[in-house]
């Protein structure tokens, strides 16, 4: 199959894609690619599909129809375990296991039954922007900012080639917003990670973004170079960016 | 004791009918159903033992046994509708127990190989082990529900699905496990265990009485282990399909 001529390999590539659940769509028809080394911001109102979407990336759920292929080989050819350590993902609710900060942090090293070194954890709590006497607070007593800074730390442990980030800034002020957008920048440089980030924050997507996808209805309304929000063609996305600007 | 002291013992319906009548509690109706339905499900059951020993025959013992398991296993699917096939997992754990530890009892010659014994040792099992079924499966549902989040976090982190349920797994088996220890603690201070008040009520040496008792408590600690974590071992997996993903994922 032909790709467009760009001297980036697609990391993610959808094609005909379809999900539902119980026979309500909630992916209509998606065809695209996300580039490798790249970071490819998706956009577009709660509900649109957006996290499916992400999900559907690492596996935690299959399409109804189509393919989705990560670096050109059918998705349903990874083993589980492997391709999600591969595509890393930060969830949107930032969920915790009980126990402290460290354990978390050390959560994806356990489950291959290996172990993380406290140094380690500490250099992962420092890129997040947080201190490290964190290390051993219960996650229960975090505020949600803090939660959303160790899960991308969490997510960053396994060293996926690809990250899925689902709203990780959501809860952040503004100068930790700005840290984080650092880090993921610094990330995808130095290790040509390709990163596909969820987010309601146009201005994030405009300045983050190399590419952006936008999204409504379960469907991909219109996608190119991220500097399309200043511009859009389509009227819905129009009144979506004028929406959310106010 | 004759039919004439049992229906003086009626007595014990009344007083409460009357209350719940005076005070407004709306209970009789409940009452006397349970009154009627007690009296005709024991009589029954009594004479169906009373021919079962006198037959003394092991296909009639091995019929009761499998409608004692069938009975168990309708009431405690109920509470296990989020897992897939609950109802032979369900049948699969009594069996396995009532197998296991008839297997020990008869065995070792721990009581003698006839219908008086197997019957209401294997009745007091099952019995157990269908609320040890029921209590599990409550709380397993629960913890699945209200910590999806978890499951779904060690998932995208590259878990196995045993991985990410075991801890929902181990809080719902201890659970379960809980009140048939606790209780085993404070067992003859406060209440004699029903089956040693009939015993001595019999007339049987109160000794004689304690020896059973024992041998029903060690049993029923068996059952709660065996119980929870098979049910837990088999439910598990039918969670999630062969590609690791949650089956009621959102
Ligand atoms: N398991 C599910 N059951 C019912 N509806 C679902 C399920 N998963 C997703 N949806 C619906 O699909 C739509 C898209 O959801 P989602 O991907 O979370 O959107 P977004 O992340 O863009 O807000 C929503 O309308 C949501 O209610
Ligand atoms: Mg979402």
């Amino acid at each position: 199959m032909k790709m467009m001529s760009l001297d980036h390999k697609p990391a993610v590539h959808f094609r005909d894609v379809h999900y539902s659940v119980d026979n309500q769509p909630i992916l209509k028809d998606i065809t695209g690619s996300f580039l490798e080394g790249k970071i490819t911001t998706l956009v577009g109102p709660s509900g649109a599909g957006k996290t499916t979407l992400l999900k559907l990336c690492n596996g935690l759920l299959s399409p109804d129809s189509g393919e989705i292929f990560i670096n050109e080989q059918n998705i349903d050819s990874y083993e589980p375990v492997q391709l999600r350590r591969y595509v890393g993902m930060a969830l949107q609710s930032a969920p915790m296991i009980s126990g402290s900060v460290l354990k978390n942090l050390a959560l994806p090293m356990v489950l291959q039954g290996k172990q993380l070194a406290e140094e380690e954890a500490r250099n992962l709590l420092t890129d997040v922007g947080l201190d490290a006497s964190f290390l051993h607070r219960n996650s229960k007593d975090l505020s949600g900012g803090q939660r959303q800074k160790v899960s991308i730390a969490r997510t960053l442990v396994n060293r996926p080639r690809v990250i899925l980030l689902d709203e990780i800034t959501s809860s952040l002020d503004l100068a930790s917003q700005k840290e984080i957008e650092a880090l993921i920048v610094k990330i995808n440089r130095k290790f040509n990670t390709t990163i596909i980030w969820i987010t309601h924050n146009l201005e994030q997507a405009l300045t983050i973004g190399a590419y952006t996808w936008v999204m409504m209805g379960g469907e991909v309304i219109e996608t190119g170079e991220s500097s399309l929000l200043k511009a859009p063609v389509n009227e819905k996305v129009k009144r979506f960016v004028k929406g959310e600007g106010q | 004791m004759s039919y004439l002291a049992l229906s003086i013992a009626l007595v014990f319906v009344l007083i409460p009918l009357f209350l719940s009548k005076t005070l407004h509690l709306g209970l009789e109706k409940d009452t006397l159903i349970a009154t009627i339905r007690s009296i005709i499900q024991l009589f029954a059951v009594g004479y169906i033992l009373q021919f079962i020993f006198e037959a003394d025959s092991p296909l009639y013992i091995l019929l009761m046994v499998m409608v004692m398991i069938g009975a168990a296993t309708l009431n405690a699917r109920k509470k296990g509708s989020v897992i897939k096939g609950i109802t032979w997992k369900v049948a699969v754990t009594l069996i396995f127990i009532e197998v296991l530890t008839q297997g020990i009892i008869l065995g070792f010659n721990i009581t003698p190989r006839s219908a008086q014994y197997i019957i209401p040792l294997s009745g007091m099992v099952i019995g157990n082990s269908m609320v040890l079924a029921i209590l599990f499966l409550n709380r397993f549902s629960a913890e699945i529900e209200s910590r999806q989040d978890e499951t779904e976090l060690i998932l995208s982190l590259g878990g196995t699905p045993k991985q990410a349920i075991n801890t929902q797994l181990i809080t719902s088996i201890k659970a379960s496990m809980i009140p048939t220890i606790e209780s085993q603690k404070t067992i003859g201070l406060v209440q004699l265990p029903g089956m040693m008040s009939g015993q001595i009520i019999g007339g049987a040496d109160p000794i004689q009485a304690v020896q059973f008792q024992l041998l029903i408590l060690f049993l029923l600690l068996t059952t709660a282990a065996v119980t929870s974590i098979m049910l837990g071992t088999l439910s598990y997996p039918s969670l999630f399909n062969q590609r690791m993903q949650m089956l009621r994922a959102r």
